[in-house]
């Protein structure tokens, strides 16, 4: 049986783990709300993730380097945007184009700007993202269980944490409670019923599309400026497209977003911390345990554990009649 | 409606495209500070300068052949095969088993065994995703990604925990018997009095290649399964009205995308390396994508793209040794091709389209 320290280490890496995997699935639940596959939001992070750590870097603020990195995938986005929106292309072949560029992108001024082989210089003090201390949360110590609770697992995470876990009622709320959240839904269905109310079919995708952006730049910013001190070749290491899982598992909806990315963050945490478990006497290898999100999946989308259905004019242009 | 000439869609878009592609790379390299011309210089000797760079050259045009008719198979019944990578790992396997548990009296023989495993290994990874597309609607692009992943796992599991030989801490199969040895492009034309060299690891699989374009043009435009992929590909609804099975045709297009895939591997697991190791396929499933978006899905095309991306896989790794130039810079150069050819066809046909037509207007 594990105790609580334990318990409560693997919780808090789960949430540091989860975090980015959060961000990345509400930016592609946006953007393919809207009708708009995006396999990008992997090439999105990096690039985020590459620009915020030079960013920071050199300016010495983490902040300045957030803005950079939400610049550099907002950039992306707008390639997807024109490829997809504007000229009517494939979203996915738009998307496998932007890992690449990203992929190649960031190595090639990295190697230029720093001369280390792809990787920024480490980041120190102001150019990272400091730890937050909630309230009580020294006071609250001496209290079992709720003490270390509430100290490690609650407070002291930094400022992207709380932030993505906000995201997700702000999306709930944007998706379910507001117009344009409707609307936005609506050209993921219905694009047609979108244009006949006279509203304009590209601005709702543009604008879909430019969100996932921002969000994606808070998961790259995150990876390289909290999670890690600096920016590595590769280093989002195909979070993107367990984001995307994560997304099918959540059948394109924030709650469940929260609880999928969890899920699969927990699953990271615990393939990190164990090289092999064993369950009930049955040994599992890390590699089964790595592999693990991408066939949960397979299965979820086998349908064989309920059915996850995309929307329905996801991944199709939207050519106005004339 | 009309159109502008077939060779015009055929050639001129994807060479304008192509054109674009590379003015944005030079710009890039203009950018970090380097010059293109001579970047360009340094490539053209590298890669085909010697026949040693031809040696190279042709080895990873090889691959890209096997990847890129995956891809443009797949393409043709309007799916989506982004697991060539995955396909293509499990194809090493398939090719690790054949030469390392069966006692092969020649080459020629260990050839013929090897190519059958690594295409039914490719083409059993590609099986799960196309059965779950065409009986279960699960979308096969996702399902080819996660497969890739799950492929890197299995293969990290068994080269690791399996196929190790004992007291090794390298995660890689022992060396191939000497008996299944391919004979390199170098000995065989050496043979015949033309004079190559002999360290590079271009070997036989090239012409095993060459005969897969033939083919997969053979299926695709004089078979009655061909009509069917392309029909299927053109609109489901005429195909299944036509009497064609989705099923059927998902499941066999996808089996052959995955074979094919498959295949590669005797040429980097049996050829070169002549030994399994981690990561073998480097990337060579995903530039098949960019390989079959170039040669518009036609086999011809698709080894016109091949020997470009063999050419400068070989000469970026030269302007690696010889710049500060990093080899991302082909990723880079990949990822433009993808996106102009691809996703951003319709932003080069329609003004050239438009072009045509107002000449055509005009000579009325």
């Amino acid at each position: 049986m594990m105790d609580l320290p334990t318990l409560l280490q693997i919780l808090d890496s789960t949430i540091r783990l989860g975090t980015p995997l959060l961000l990345a699935c509400l930016a592609g639940l946006f953007s393919e709300r809207a009708g708009i596959f995006d396999i990008g939001l992997e090439g999105k992070m990096l690039a985020a993730a590459f620009l915020s750590a030079a960013v920071a870097f050199v300016t010495g603020s983490v902040w300045l380097g957030l803005v950079a990195g939400i610049v550099a995938s907002l950039l992306m986005s707008a390639i997807h945007g024109l490829a997809s929106i504007t000229f009517r292309g494939n979203q996915l072949i738009s998307g496998v184009a932007i890992n690449f560029l990203a992929s190649g992108l960031t190595v090639l001024l990295g190697q230029y700007w720093f001369a280390l082989g792809g990787r920024t210089p480490s980041l120190e003090g102001a150019a990272r993202f400091a730890p937050i201390t909630l309230p009580f949360a020294e006071e609250l110590r001496g209290v079992p269980v709720l003490g270390p609770v509430y100290r490690e697992l609650i407070s002291g995470h930094t400022a992207l944490v709380y932030v993505a876990l906000l995201a997700v009622p702000a999306s709930w709320w944007l998706l379910y409670r507001t117009r344009f959240g409707l609307r936005l839904r609506a050209v993921g269905e219905n694009p047609a019923a979108v244009d006949t109310a006279g509203v304009s079919v590209v601005g709702i995708r543009y604008a879909a599309v430019a969100i996932c952006g921002l969000l994606t730049g808070l998961a790259g910013a995150y990876l390289a400026c909290s999670l890690s001190a600096g920016f590595v070749k590769e280093m989002t290491a195909g979070r993107g497209y367990i984001a995307l899982a994560a997304l099918i598992f959540a059948k394109w909806r924030p709650w469940q977003a929260l609880g999928a990315t969890m899920l699969f963050g927990l699953l990271e945490a615990v393939a990190n911390r164990y090289q092999s478990l064993n369950l009930w006497g049955l040994p599992l290898p890390v590699q089964f345990m790595q592999a693990l999100p991408y066939i949960l999946t397979v299965i979820i989308l086998a349908g064989f554990v309920g059915k996850a259905i995309p929307p329905r004019a996801g991944g199709q242009p939207y050519v106005k009649e004339r | 409606m009309e159109r502008m000439p077939a060779w015009a869609d055929a050639l001129l878009v994807p060479l304008i495209s192509l054109a674009v592609a590379f003015a944005i790379s030079s710009g890039v390299i203009l950018a970090i500070g380097e010059n293109p011309w001579e970047a360009l210089k340094i490539m053209v000797t590298g890669a085909l300068g010697s026949s040693y760079g031809w040696g190279y050259t042709l080895y990873y045009a090889t691959n890209f052949i096997f990847t890129g008719l995956a891809v443009a198979v797949a393409f043709h019944a309007s799916l989506f095969n982004i697991g060539g990578e995955g396909q293509a790992t499990l194809g090493g396997l398939g090719v690790a088993l054949a030469c390392l548990f069966v006692p092969w009296p020649h080459w020629s023989l260990a050839l013929i065994g090897a190519a059958a495993m690594g295409a039914a290994f490719g083409a059993a990874w590609a099986a799960v995703p196309a059965w779950l597309q065409a009986r279960r609607g699960s979308h096969i692009v996702i399902t080819t990604i996660m497969f890739n992943f799950i492929a890197a796992s299995l293969l990290n599991y068994v080269l690791v925990n399996v196929l190790r030989p004992t007291g090794s801490m390298d995660p890689a199969t022992a060396r191939f018997p000497g008996a299944t040895s391919l004979p390199g492009i170098g000995d065989m034309l050496t043979a015949v009095g033309i004079p190559f060299a002999k360290t590079t690891p271009a070997n036989v699989t090239l012409f095993i290649a060459l005969g897969a374009c033939f083919l997969v043009w053979a299926l695709i435009w004089r078979t009655r399964l061909g009509y069917e992929i392309r029909a299927f590909g053109k609109s489901e609804k005429a195909a299944v009205y036509a009497g064609i099975s989705p099923v059927r045709i998902t499941m066999l297009a996808m089996l052959i995308s995955g074979a094919l895939a498959g295949l590669m591997a005797i040429n980097n697991v049996m050829g070169e390396a002549e030994r399994l190791v981690l990561n073998s396929v480097e990337g060579a499933g995903f530039i098949g994508i960019a390989v079959a978006l170039m040669g518009r899905s036609h086999p011809f095309g698709v080894l016109l793209a091949a020997l470009l991306f063999g050419f400068l896989y070989q000469g970026g790794a030269e302007l690696a040794l010889w710049t500060s130039i990093p080899r991302e810079l082909i990723t880079v150069i990949q990822a433009l091709v993808i996106l102009f050819t691809g996703a951003l066809d319709n932003m080069v046909r329609q003004p050239v389209e438009a072009l045509f037509l107002r000449a055509r207007k005009g000579a009325k």
